[in-house]
């Protein structure tokens, strides 16, 4: 019972723990960086259970203030290959779970 | 009707009374009634249905002029006066309209005409309304054309901004390992933060590890380089003399059979060391290249600073570690098994240990006046077994007349003093007081190689004490060995019972610690400054003296002289020290001058006794010796007893 009872108390931690957001890899400038960042923790929050809502809406405002074609994935198991336009990539980690990439290619 | 031309045949009466009904209509007989014309709607010929049925008998062309009509209104203008009896229809009102109306071009004359005529002028009222109708087929367009700029093209492609691709894989453990590096970054920056602040000099030490780092990674990145490079220049600029280390055997040892020679390779010196005399040589045990000199000096009036240095056999130019003390060095020991911990003895009656691994320039622990320390010069420390705590220690022998030993514990020495040396032996006999005064100055001392507990000690009055660790205040043995000073003191590394001494009073004397009065005397004409046992023989033994001459005895093949002596330094220098390579056929001999001069011995010198084959220490001539020595005591005993 204690056992049960040390795990649970770990995956609250953990979960508590590691969902600060992390960025794992971006060459955008600091400004851009931490304005995508936040905008992507937002919609994550909002749409919690819905990956392409959220998706859609960092889509539709990253299209607003930095310029058309934007393309986000949001995921908790996925591998990728893609061609970006320089400085214009993130790709973070969220939530304990969840993986955003942010990338502009017209 | 067509009148027929000619009867024909006279018909019955019945066909007479026939009656013929003729129908006139108003239809042109001669009309056609079957045109076809062709449709283009439809595309096809199609009948017309109404024919025209008018038949034309009478044209004539009348005169008549419909009095509207253009060609009436030029004849009734033409004609204008004339007629009068016009009808006319005459509205003042629009006689009052039509004259303010611009004059139309090209019938303004009519208008006035009409105007300032009579009544009648209705009809040229009527003119000048018609004339002032806009007329479709009479006016004249006016247009003009400004000059257009010609049109040219332009194009221009931008360069479409770069790209770059990126690939990677989201998974859940990719995630959380992502997180758990992260925190454990975060954590140590935390302590790094918590260390730091814990230093006084907070912004200082970090701009200086800043700044150090980041010289330090240029220096280091070309450090080991430069090292390199040094030595290949220093191999190619002495490239004879690395050869003939290496590879050169006196050939003409064949030919002198008895005596060798010294070859002079190598020889060091430091800038700073002009001035100090060479008071101490050790070979390092793990690196045979390396070795450390000691600098200071026996003079008592000129004491100055000394040097701890280390040079390397490959690089002769310059010393591989340096050691600036505030006080001179008289001795030195290396640890036999930590190559990297040298213990030091000073001049002022300290001691230090230095560890070669760490940067800086100061000696890892240090004695001070609390902790223990000489109040005479240090002449000899030497490097024991680690005791019992896994701590190492060293002992150390003082003209104040005390063996002490040293104990490494964390951060500090801890010393014991071992024995008191006191002049005509320990006894209990005399008064503290006079065992005070008559200290003895121990100049010299070594320790058994087998027999851990056993040492001898020599002194400034020429005695040499058998001295056990056990026993504090006794000694186990004296002999009377010199007149003067007792220089050094060395157990043979073979025979387990023999040790060399030498003096400033021009001797050498090989004892056997069970016999009192020395084996063999050897007097070399001039002060001996050091002499010391050969690691590949227990028969060779060299010995240096103060005119700069290294001599070298080899007892199995001349028990009187030495088979080589030769001069190695330059007049008027005194050779202090000399010490056998454990591996090469080299030795150092150090100066007063602060030179250390490398010489390879020649292979008679290093003849190894050819008694029993096949064994490393050869106590074959030893025994031989002892049994000389025995022969010799023969004869001598029964004189002295």
């Amino acid at each position: 019972m204690a056992e049960t009872a040390e795990s649970k108390k770990e995956e609250a931690d953990y979960k508590r723990v590691h969902s600060f957001p992390l960025i794992r890899h971006t060459d955008m400038p600091e400004e851009m960086r931490v304005e995508t960042m936040e905008l992507c923790v937002t919609a994550c929050e909002k749409f919690a259970t819905n990956n392409e809502s959220a998706a859609k809406m960092i889509k539709e405002s990253m299209d607003k203030k930095f310029g058309s074609s934007w393309h986000v994935v949001i995921g908790e198991g996925f591998g990728f290959e893609i061609t970006h336009e320089v400085k214009n990539l993130l790709y973070m980690f969220f939530g304990g779970s969840l993986a955003v990439c942010v990338w502009k290619c017209s | 009707m067509p009148v027929p031309q000619r009867m024909g045949p006279v018909k019955p009466k019945q066909e007479l009374k026939e009656e013929f009904t003729r129908i006139l209509t108003a239809n042109n007989p001669h009309a056609p009634h079957n045109i076809v014309r062709y449709s283009f709607k439809e595309r096809s010929y199609k009948p017309i249905s109404n024919v025209d049925q008018l038949a034309v008998h009478l044209v004539l062309d009348g005169n008549l002029l419909h009095q509207d009509s253009d060609e009436a209104c030029r004849q009734r203008a033409r004609q204008g006066l004339e007629k009068g009896n016009m009808p006319v229809e005459s509205t003042v009102a629009e006689m009052d309209n039509e004259r303010p109306d611009t004059p139309v071009f090209g019938e303004g004359v009519a208008e006035e005409f009409g105007a300032e005529e009579r009544p009648d002028s209705a009809e040229s009222k009527s003119t000048r309304r018609e004339q002032k109708l806009t007329n479709q087929f009479n006016f004249s367009e006016r247009a003009s054309q400004t000059l257009n700029n010609p049109l040219r093209q332009r194009e221009c492609q931008t360069e479409p901004p770069p790209r770059a691709n990126f690939s990677a894989t989201a998974n859940q453990w990719e995630i959380y390992d992502a997180y758990v590096e992260e925190l454990q970054k975060q954590e140590r920056n935390k302590e790094k933060h918590k260390a730091q602040s814990m230093k006084k000099e907070e912004e200082k030490s970090r701009k200086k590890t800043a700044v150090v780092e980041t010289q330090s990674d240029d220096i280091t990145n070309v450090g080991r380089a430069a090292k390199i490079m040094e030595r290949m220049v220093n191999q190619n600029a002495f490239d004879d003399i690395a050869q003939d280390f290496k590879y050169f055997e006196d050939a003409s040892d064949e030919f002198r059979e008895q005596e060798g020679t010294l070859l002079p390779l190598w020889r060091f010196q430091y800038d700073k060391a002009k001035r100090l005399t060479v008071t101490a040589l050790c070979w390092n045990p793990k690196y045979k290249d390396l070795f450390a000199v000691g600098l200071g000096s026996y003079d008592f009036s000129k004491q100055g600073h000394g040097m701890l240095i280390f040079y390397s056999l490959k690089n002769s130019t310059f010393p591989e570690y340096i050691y600036p003390t505030l006080s001179g060095i008289l001795c030195l020991d290396i640890h036999s098994s930590l190559s990297y911990l040298v213990a030091v003895g000073f001049y002022d009656g300290s001691v230090a240990v230095y560890n070669l691994k760490e940067e800086d320039d100061e000696a890892t622990y240090r004695s001070t006046a609390k902790s223990g320390k000489h109040t005479d010069p240090v002449w000899q420390v030497k490097w024991q077994k680690d005791d019992m705590d896994n701590n190492h220690c060293f002992f150390s022998v003082s003209s104040d007349g005390r063996v002490a030993s040293w104990t490494l514990v964390k951060n500090e020495l801890l010393f014991t003093d071992i024995t008191k040396l006191s002049v005509g032996g320990a006894t209990v006999e005399r008064s503290e007081e006079a065992r005070h005064l008559t200290m003895a100055c121990g100049t010299s001392f070594d320790f058994h190689k087998k027999i851990d507990y056993l040492f001898l000690v020599g002194t400034e009055e020429g005695k040499i004490h058998k001295c056990s660790k056990a026993y504090s205040s006794q000694f186990l043995e004296t002999y009377d060995a010199h007149n003067m000073a007792v220089e050094a003191v060395r157990w043979n590394p073979f025979h387990p019972k023999v040790f060399i001494s030498c003096s400033s009073d021009w001797t050498v004397k090989i004892w056997d610690h069970t016999v009192r009065s020395p084996m063999f005397t050897f007097d070399l004409n001039c002060a001996v400054g050091d002499v010391v046992w050969s690691p590949y023989s227990s028969a060779v033994f060299a010995a240096v003296t103060i005119d700069g001459k290294v001599h070298v005895f080899d007892l199995t093949v001349n028990k009187y002289e030495p088979i080589c002596h030769q001069l190695v330094a330059a007049k008027k220098t005194k050779l202090t020290h000399i010490e056998f390579n454990p591996v090469h056929p080299i030795i150092i001999v150090g100066d007063d001058h602060g030179f250390v001069t490398s010489l390879k011995l020649s292979p008679n010198l290093r003849k190894k006794p050819k008694e029993k084959k096949g064994q490393e220490l050869p106590k074959g001539p030893e025994v031989e010796v002892a049994k000389m020595e025995k022969l010799l005591n023969l004869l001598r005993e029964p004189d002295n007893s």
